[in-house]
Order: structure tokens, then C-alpha cells, then sequence
């Protein structure tokens, strides 16, 4: 057996690492089509001020990073109504409160600052069975929504007017996209770290629509891209001892370029 | 009346203080087709979106195959189709097979699946000219083929009532053409249809039924073959329509 799986926290966050390359571009897919891109970003942030709330009450910080993303998404869906064709105005005003939350809440954090620091930038060593069994849930959740959904996430992408007057309740498709995103961020603040987290609900689904010939395959290629760009960034990580977020997220830049550079010729 | 499709009653439309429609009344039956002439503004598109329930009116009655329009709930009878060609995303990554079935999946309801696709599927591409397009993008189609593309989704869930705002523009000569010829082939076909298009002479050629709004909102309902050539040329040059005793 290679050395690598050998030890315990490697096994764990291979399989976290796993279920993020899953959950990021099935929920990114109608968030980068939708344009809303950014709400990855705002969820984000809002999350790392629910891990601070964690470890400033004491509560397990992924909980925290749950409920605040979840807060978050309805804060930004109940705002975005109110702003009308400028409804990227609530996006930032939620990513503000949640920076500006995080920055209050970190001055009351008592001997964790490390561990704050980990939720950044990702961490492999702090994977506890609470984090293994709770990220592995809510991957379940996002996979099986996603799944179920399928028709109506892309029929709400593509044309939510020609959806809503289909019969399609466009108000709860959405709702459930954003409900996904918080999910999914949160769960993935461990490993890849919360402020990296949006570009992998990003790149992957971009890597993919440069190549891909049909909604389906951008679906089934971003989650191909993300495995590759996950488990070979955690691999790389561990044997160059390197941020394992970082490595993930510039594996997936550089896979990026790549790409747009191979399939150049073929859009043009 | 069995085959009464749509009655408006008595319509009023209010957008702030602007009144847009005023006391619009007419029936369709089943087979009908009604164009609606107006200048821009007129009121037209506005006609087209109380129906569908995008906007709500402010006064009035309207009946659709028989129930109350607020009660009514059986979208599969009703297919739309707008200036999709001018405005819709050309990079997103979907086929005509992904955009025309997704009208079939959703109105099944969530995770009702299956039956036969296929052969819907196929059977409204050929009625559109669009066969052997399934797996292209739908992006990468003329404006023309793409617009025939929403007509296919809109006749996959087999509606008796087509909806149609401005279907031809940003489209080439050739396509108004062939997108006309479907649709009055879908209207022989038992199909009733609403239909606004700029160009109004061509309306006039293949309605049956006219609804022509001039100034202050207040659309005139009528027969087209109840015109005199005269009316017919008053339309054309945008005046109201004088009924002669």
C-alpha cells in the first residue's frame, strides 16, 4: 500500500477531497450557467463567519459554516428581489456582512486562531469522525437533490420564464440551487478552505463548458475535471507538503488554461 | 360553448398610472387564429402576458378552456413561444434535444420520467424542419433554426393553444417564410393560435380573427373576412378600422 494511505488523516480527507469534486460542479453547474457565480464567493465568507461563531461558542465550526451559509443564500435571495435588475448588489452587501462578521467574531476566539486559520486556506490534519460522517451527509444530500432535479435545474437555467409558465415552481428550483450552494460550501471549508472554495464550483464547470457538447456532458465532465483536480491537488499536497486548498485550486487554473488553449481552435 | 377556447372580458390593463388596455373583449374557438396589430406599445405583448398569467390585469374577466384564469392550472394546454432568437444565451451549452424535451420532463413533475421521448421528440423536429438536429447545439444555429426550435418545444407537450410574440424577428426572409408556413400548418392542424408580429400585412394574410389596438388601449375585435379591402389597407397604414353600416 502506498505511503500516502497509510495514515488515517490522508484516508479521511481523500474521501471528503471525493465527495467535494462530486458536490461542487453539480451544484456549480447551474450557478456558473445562471451567471451567479459570485454567490459562491458571498456564501463563502458568510460561512467562515459561522466557523468563527463555532469556535467562539463551541460548537463544531462546519455546523456553524451550515447555518450561516444557509442564511446567507435566503439573505441573498430575499435582497435580490429588493434591487430588481441590480440584484448582484445583494451578493456583495451578504459577502461584506460576512467578512466584516468574521473579522468581529475572530477577536473572541480563544486559543483557535490556528484553527480559523485552517478553515481559510484548508486543512488536512483536523478531519475529525464528527467532520468525516456530517461532510459525507451532506454530500448525500446534494448528490441526490442534483440528481433528482436534473430536468428542472437545467430548465431553470436554460429559460426560467419558459419554465415557470411550463409549470415548473421556478421560486422553490432556486431556492434549492442556493440551499445546495451553502451545503456545499460549508462542506467543503475543511479541505479546501473557505475562500477557495467558489473557484472549485467555478473551474471545474468551466473547464468543461470549453470542451463539453451539451448540458449533459458539461454535468458529467466538471465532476471528471474536479476529481482530477481534487485528489491529485490532495496527492501533490501531502508529497510537496503544501497547502492542500491552494494546490487544488492552482491545479484546476492551470488545468483550465490548458484547456481553453487545446479547444481554442475548435470554437473559433 | 365546448369549443370556446378563450374569452376576454372587459379587460382593463394599468401600468402605473398609464392605462394600456381598455375594455378589451373577444372569444376564440378552438381552430381560431388571432393576430394582434398595433403600434409599439400598444398593448400587444402586454394581451400576450395576462394570458400566461406573467402579468396581472387590473380589471375584467378572462375564461380559458372554461375556468377562471386565476384557477387555471393545466399549462400542458398552452405553449409559448417569444423573441427567443434576439434574446437568449447563444454560449449556453445545451442541444435541441436538452431544450425541447425539458418542456416534456417538467410538466410530468418532478422525478416522473420516461415514456415515449423519442418519438415526441422526433415527431415535433420533422413538424418544425429541424429532424437530424437533436444533438447540436443550439447555440450554434441560425436564428431562424433556432426560433423553429422553440416552436418544436413549445408542440411537444401538444398544447391547443399557441401563444406567439414577435416569432419572426431578428430572423432572415427565408426563415419568416418556413417559421409562417408551420404555423399556419399547425393552425389547419386544429391548433388554436394568438400571434403579434411586426410585420402586419403578413398577420392579416393568415388570420382568421384580428384584434387591432389603436390609441388610448382599446382593442377592435374582428372577423377577417368580414374586411373590405379598404379596412384591410387602413390597417396596413395603421388607422383604425371604420366599420361601414
Amino acid at each position: 500500500m502506498p505511503e500516502i494511505f497509510q495514515y488515517d488523516f490522508m484516508r479521511r480527507a481523500l474521501i471528503i477531497a471525493a465527495v467535494i469534486g462530486i458536490i461542487a460542479p453539480c451544484i456549480g453547474t447551474p450557478i456558473v450557467l445562471k451567471r451567479l457565480s459570485a454567490i459562491g464567493d458571498a456564501t463563502s465568507h458568510s460561512a467562515l463567519a459561522g466557523i468563527a461563531a463555532g469556535l467562539v461558542f463551541g460548537v463544531n465550526p462546519i455546523i456553524g459554516a451550515v447555518v450561516f451559509a444557509v442564511l446567507a443564500v435566503m439573505g441573498i435571495e430575499l435582497m435580490r428581489k429588493a434591487f430588481g435588475k441590480y440584484s448582484e448588489i445583494a451578493t456583495v452587501v451578504v459577502m461584506s456582512a460576512g467578512i466584516g462578521l468574521t473579522a468581529v467574531l475572530s477577536g473572541f476566539i480563544v486559543n483557535g486562531s490556528s484553527n480559523l486559520n485552517s478553515f481559510l486556506f484548508g486543512s488536512i490534519v483536523a478531519i475529525s469522525d464528527f467532520d468525516l460522517y456530517f461532510t459525507l451527509a451532506l454530500g448525500a444530500v446534494v448528490i441526490i437533490v442534483s440528481l433528482a432535479l436534473y430536468k428542472e435545474l437545467f430548465f431553470v437555467t436554460f429559460d426560467e420564464e419558459a419554465a415557470k409558465l411550463a409549470g415548473v415552481n421556478t421560486g422553490m428550483v432556486n431556492l434549492v440551487i442556493m440551499l445546495l450552494t451553502a451545503v456545499t460550501v460549508a462542506a467543503a471549508s475543511r479541505i479546501v478552505g473557505a475562500l477557495m472554495i467558489s473557484s472549485l464550483l467555478v473551474i471545474p464547470v468551466a473547464a468543461a463548458m470549453m470542451c463539453a457538447g451539451s448540458y449533459k456532458q458539461v454535468s458529467i465532465l466538471s465532476v471528471a475535471f474536479a476529481e482530477i483536480f481534487t485528489i491529485s491537488g490532495l496527492i501533490i499536497s501531502y508529497y510537496l507538503d503544501l497547502r492542500p486548498g491552494g494546490t487544488i485550486v492552482l491545479l484546476g487554473v492551470l488545468f483550465l488554461i490548458i484547456v481553453t488553449l487545446l479547444t481554442r481552435r475548435r470554437r473559433i | 360553448m365546448d369549443n370556446e377556447i378563450l374569452k376576454v372580458e372587459n379587460l382593463y390593463f394599468d401600468y402605473s398610472d398609464t392605462s394600456v388596455l381598455r375594455d378589451v373583449n373577444f372569444t376564440l374557438s378552438k381552430g381560431d387564429f388571432l393576430g394582434i396589430i398595433g403600434a409599439n406599445g400598444a398593448g400587444k405583448s402586454t394581451l400576450i402576458k395576462i394570458i400566461l398569467k406573467i402579468l396581472p390585469y387590473s380589471k375584467g374577466k378572462i375564461t380559458l378552456f372554461g375556468e377562471d384564469l386565476s384557477c387555471f392550472r393545466d399549462n400542458c394546454k398552452i405553449g409559448y413561444v417569444s423573441q427567443k432568437a434576439n434574446s437568449f444565451n447563444s454560449d449556453f451549452p445545451a442541444t435541441v434535444k436538452e431544450v425541447v424535451t425539458a418542456n416534456l420532463y417538467s410538466r410530468r413533475g418532478f422525478l416522473k420520467r420516461g415514456g415515449n421521448d423519442k418519438k415526441k421528440l422526433h415527431d415535433v423536429l420533422e413538424k418544425v424542419g429541424m429532424s437530424g438536429y437533436e444533438n447540436k447545439l443550439i447555440g450554434r444555429l441560425s436564428g431562424g433554426q433556432q426560433q423553429r426550435v422553440f416552436i418544436a418545444r413549445a408542440l411537444i407537450s401538444d398544447p391547443e393553444l399557441l401563444l406567439m410574440d414577435e416569432p419572426t424577428v431578428g430572423v432572415d426572409a427565408k426563415s419568416v417564410r418556413q417559421i409562417m408556413d408551420i404555423i399556419t400548418e399547425l393552425n389547419r392542424q386544429g391548433i388554436t393560435i394568438i400571434m403579434t408580429n411586426h410585420d402586419t400585412p403578413e398577420l392579416v394574410r393568415v388570420s382568421d380573427k384580428l384584434l387591432i389596438f389603436c390609441e388610448h388601449g382599446n382593442g377592435e375585435f374582428v372577423e377577417r373576412s368580414n374586411l373590405t379591402m379598404q379596412q384591410i389597407n387602413e390597417i396596413f397604414a395603421g388607422k383604425r378600422v371604420h366599420h361601414h353600416a
